[in-house]
């Protein structure tokens, strides 16, 4: 088990001494949210939120439906661009760089910050052109050789090269649900970002696809910093070394997930956890 | 209920009118028994009456299908004082002109939709897209109008002559140049018929789920390559829409009788004029006295409408395929 | 890679270009045509012009008659029409569950894609030739049969519509089915029913074809079905392609009046709808 590291909030005490001095600036953290408010329109949807996420780490944000946990990991890879009439405030520092600051290439953010869907959303193409795509369209492979090659370990990655290896020609619409979540993660590793960000991954698998899906994580955090948005608390607890709890639109807490789970220092924290309310 | 009560018991079946009320209304109330057969007699009389169009059509085209049978469809000739009848000017004029529209009208309707889904600020999104809408509320006849007066006349000085002087080479492009001819019944068409194109594959564009857009996006795609995926999820529906708008070109009738020139002739050059049936049938229907020559026409009206029947049918299992599987499908989990 | 990167965003900025290029083109066609009509037309629009009827060339003329002939078919197709319209969409919505409710709508939507002027074959072969002349009759059900199915659709889409629960509310109450429909329903669904009829009366409005030989045409003003009778859209064509200058400028004044009457439809219920959200 990694030493968990923790973050300073504000309002938080400290109760462990921190593995890594995290200094004012947040270099050694690989992304660093400050002040961060988000507006749907007129009405604000994230207050205040400040955050460090570490390398390498699967860092879980947990809160109840409509705590903004979801909208907040998009903001991540400027997601909520799509919406229209959205406005944010405040910096995303992503490896030192403000990902909101003018002139950001956005396509180039995408490409190292990815993104699972609550829901697999496969293109209807084949298995193999699916996990080809991102690297056609950012020319990452020079040849025919190389691209099965990125594709057959992004496929060993996401643990499905074994079930899929005979079909890749098929399409991917005939996979079951949570093969297609596989085949999602693989096409999202095939570029080899460096940040993976998982909307609920799982809600819409059974327990075996599910139970599936949390190994793969647990894997891939040595290679990745992940962030996963989750609404099963035991699924937190077992699957990252720090978990965030959300309520409302603020942050509440930031702590390592061991001390989440048996010791939180907010009021608030304990209560959600125990099952008082959401 | 007095019948029943004369009835003795071991004989008693229900009258025909019990067996009608209980067919038509399962809540056994009159009134909506009564309600019931009104409404359905309303829907029956849509379905005979386009029954008996069918009947009608093919009924008074019996004298010209027994006098030419199916050569009518390849003669050339229409010549009502010689009593000659033969369909092929008219499919040929209709169908050039339509496949002019369709080069045309596709990638500006595409262009449009493409736009208004995918790109435009939401703002502008709506009234623009009525605006676009608005192009199909304008009467065939005043599109005819504008035809003659505006846009023959400006075909004829501003695009005849630079297609004549540089590709004049291709038989497509000879001739004398007029403004009235087939080149300008496939464009007024063109106009015509990209609402109806555009309005739809708005709607397939819609009906993807933004979860693919997201998707591209989260990969790295630029704008671009995200509407590829979204036109890759929509392709039987856009297929739809476009033989839709064919359905459309070929029915059209005054805009194109006002500007093709009304010729039964079949010539490649595109300036030349030229008929299509729906023109045929508007101008002459009422000079039509011989009965050959009425029957003619009407069998002329048959075709289109069998034609026009098949490509809308398609069209719309197309379209209703794409529009379906957006709210839902996929393998079990 | 830069370089594939920087064609690949070049790419995208002319699409995106050639898309709003398209989209500009065409409202700009459209802004073209409306102006046309008001710039050739707008000086022959006055009174007389409304209320004359047309007279040989030289001596001026009117629309009046062939105002007045529209209004009369319009009025026509919707009496024939838009009950035997809405009663069909009605029972699509109501008991739309069966094949026959699917052989229907098939129909309708097939007969939305029929050609109006193999419409107007139809009518002159079931009211004009039992007539033995052409009639306002002729052109009424021509003008009906075109907007039946059109009606019929857009009713059954406004009737799905409304909630389930509204009508689950009245039948606890111990309604019959018949007197949530017509009592509750439709009247919910009222607002959404009328703009499809407004729709489809501005759609036939502008009819010219099927008109050709059922309605025929008419120099003078008349009231008699059995008549023909002179249509704004029938007076518009003959105008246009008479060759005298005169009856062309006529055409155009015509075509405003037309036109003005089309988009004060379309705009007037383009704005009700948006009142209701």
């Amino acid at each position: 088990m990694s030493t968990p590291t923790i973050s300073l909030t504000p309002n938080v005490r400290a109760s462990e001494p921190p593995q890594e001095p995290s200094d004012s600036t947040g270099a050694a953290s690989k992304i660093t949210v400050r002040g961060l408010n988000f507006f749907y329109g007129r009405v604000q949807a994230l207050h205040g939120i400040s955050l460090d996420i570490p390398e390498r780490i699967v860092m879980a944000f947990i809160g109840p439906s409509g705590c903004g946990k979801s909208t907040f990991l998009r903001t991540l890879n400027r997601m909520n661009d799509v919406i229209p009439a959205t406005r944010v405030e405040g910096e995303v520092l992503i490896d030192g760089q403000d990902v909101y600051a003018p002139g950001t290439d956005v396509v180039e953010l995408r490409r190292n910050v990815g993104m699972v869907f609550q829901k697999s959303n496969p293109f209807p193409k084949s298995i193999f052109d699916n996990v080809a795509y991102g690297l056609r369209i950012n020319r990452l492979t020079t040849s025919r050789s190389e691209l099965w090659e990125r594709v057959e370990q992004a496929l060993r990655d996401a643990a499905l090269w074994e079930e899929v290896k005979d079909r890749l020609r098929q399409s991917a619409l005939s996979l079951s649900g949570g093969q297609q979540q596989r085949l999602c993660i693989a096409r999202a590793l095939a570029i080899r970002p460096s940040i993976l960000l998982m909307d609920e991954p799982a809600s819409a698998l059974d327990p075996i696809a599910t139970s599936k899906i949390e190994e793969l994580i647990v894997d891939l955090k040595q290679h990745y910093t992940i962030v996963i948005v989750t609404h099963n608390m035991q699924q937190a607890a077992r699957v990252s070394d720090n978990t965030a709890f959300f309520l409302l639109g603020k942050l509440i807490e930031v702590n390592s997930t061991e001390k989440m789970f048996t010791a939180p220092n907010e009021k608030t924290t304990e209560d959600y956890i125990t099952g008082r309310f959401g | 209920m007095s019948t029943a009560e004369m009835q003795t018991p071991s004989t008693r079946v229900p009258s025909p009118l019990e067996r009608l009320r209980t067919l038509l209304s399962p809540t056994g109330n009159t009134g909506d028994a009564i309600f019931k057969a009104t409404m359905f007699f309303a829907a029956l009389l849509l379905v005979i009456l386009v029954g008996a169009m069918v009947v009608a059509l093919a009924s008074d085209s019996m004298l010209s299908i027994k006098q030419f049978g199916f050569g009518f469809l390849a003669r050339r000739d229409w010549n009502p004082i010689g009593g000659q009848f033969g369909a092929l000017p008219f499919i040929y004029g209709t169908v050039v002109s339509s496949f002019i529209a369709l080069l045309i009208s596709v990638p500006l309707s595409l262009g449009i939709a493409i736009f208004l889904v995918e790109q435009a600020p939401y703002y502008l999104a709506r009234p623009v897209g009525f605006l676009v809408e608005l192009l199909a509320a304008i009467p065939s006849v005043v599109y005819g109008l504008w035809g003659i007066f505006v846009l023959a006349p400006f075909l004829r000085v501003y695009v005849e002559p630079p297609l004549a002087k540089y590709l004049g080479w291709l038989p497509l492009f000879q001739g004398s140049i007029t403004g009235i001819g087939l080149l300008t019944g496939g464009v007024i068409l063109a106009i015509m018929v990209t609402p109806i194109i555009s309005a739809v594959v708005r709607d397939v564009l819609t009906a993807v789920p933004s979860t693919q857009r997201e998707a591209a996006l989260a990969l790295g795609a630029t704008k671009w390559e995200t509407t590829r995926v979204v036109l890759g999820n929509g392709l039987p529906g856009i297929a739809g829409a476009i033989i839709l708008g064919l359905g459309r070109a070929l029915g059209e009738t005054m805009a194109v009788t006002m500007v093709i020139g009304n010729r039964p002739q079949i010539s490649i050059s595109l300036f030349e004029p030229s008929y299509t049936i729906a023109s045929a049938i508007a101008n002459e229907f009422t000079e039509a006295t011989q009965d050959l020559y009425l029957s003619s026409l009407v069998e002329l009206g048959l075709i289109l409408f069998l034609v026009t029947f098949l490509v809308n049918a398609a069209a719309r299992l197309l379209v209703r395929s794409v529009t379906r599987r957006a709210s839902g499908a996929g393998a079990p989990a | 890679m830069n370089r594939a990167d920087r064609t690949r965003r070049l790419s995208s900025a002319v699409m995106t270009t050639l898309t709003a290029v398209c989209t500009f083109f065409a409202v700009g066609i459209l802004a073209i045509i409306l102006a046309y009509i008001v710039w050739r037309g707008i000086g022959a629009v006055n009174l007389r012009f409304l209320i004359d009827s047309p007279r040989p060339v030289g001596e001026g003329g009117g629309i009046g008659n062939a105002i007045l002939g529209t209004l009369i078919l319009l009025w026509l197709a919707s009496v024939i029409g838009l009950p035997l319209g809405i009663a069909t969409g009605v029972y699509l919505s109501e008991f739309g569950g069966g094949r026959f409710a699917n052989v229907v709508r098939f129909v309708a939507d097939t007969m939305t894609g029929i050609p109006s002027i193999v419409v107007g074959v139809f009518a002159y072969a079931i009211v004009v030739l039992p007539m033995h002349h052409f009639s306002t009759l002729a052109g009424g059900v021509a003008l009906a049969l075109i907007m039946i199915p059109i009606v019929a659709r857009t009713t059954e889409e406004m009737i799905k519509l409304v909630p389930q629960t509204l009508r689950e509310g009245a039948l606890a109450l111990g309604a019959p089915q018949w007197r949530v429909t017509l009592g509750i329903v439709i009247p919910a669904a009222s607002s959404g029913i009328v703009t499809g009829a407004m729709l489809a009366i501005a759609r036939i409005s502008g009819e010219t074809a099927p008109l050709l030989f059922t309605a025929l045409g008419s120099r003078f003003f008349n009231y008699y079905l059995d008549q023909p009778i002179a249509s704004l859209t029938v007076q518009i064509y003959n105008y246009a392609i008479s060759p005298y200058d005169e009856w062309h400028a006529l055409a155009w004044a015509a075509t405003l009046v037309l036109m003005t009457m089309i988009l004060a439809i379309n705009i007037g219920v383009r704005i009700l709808t948006r009142k209701r959200f």
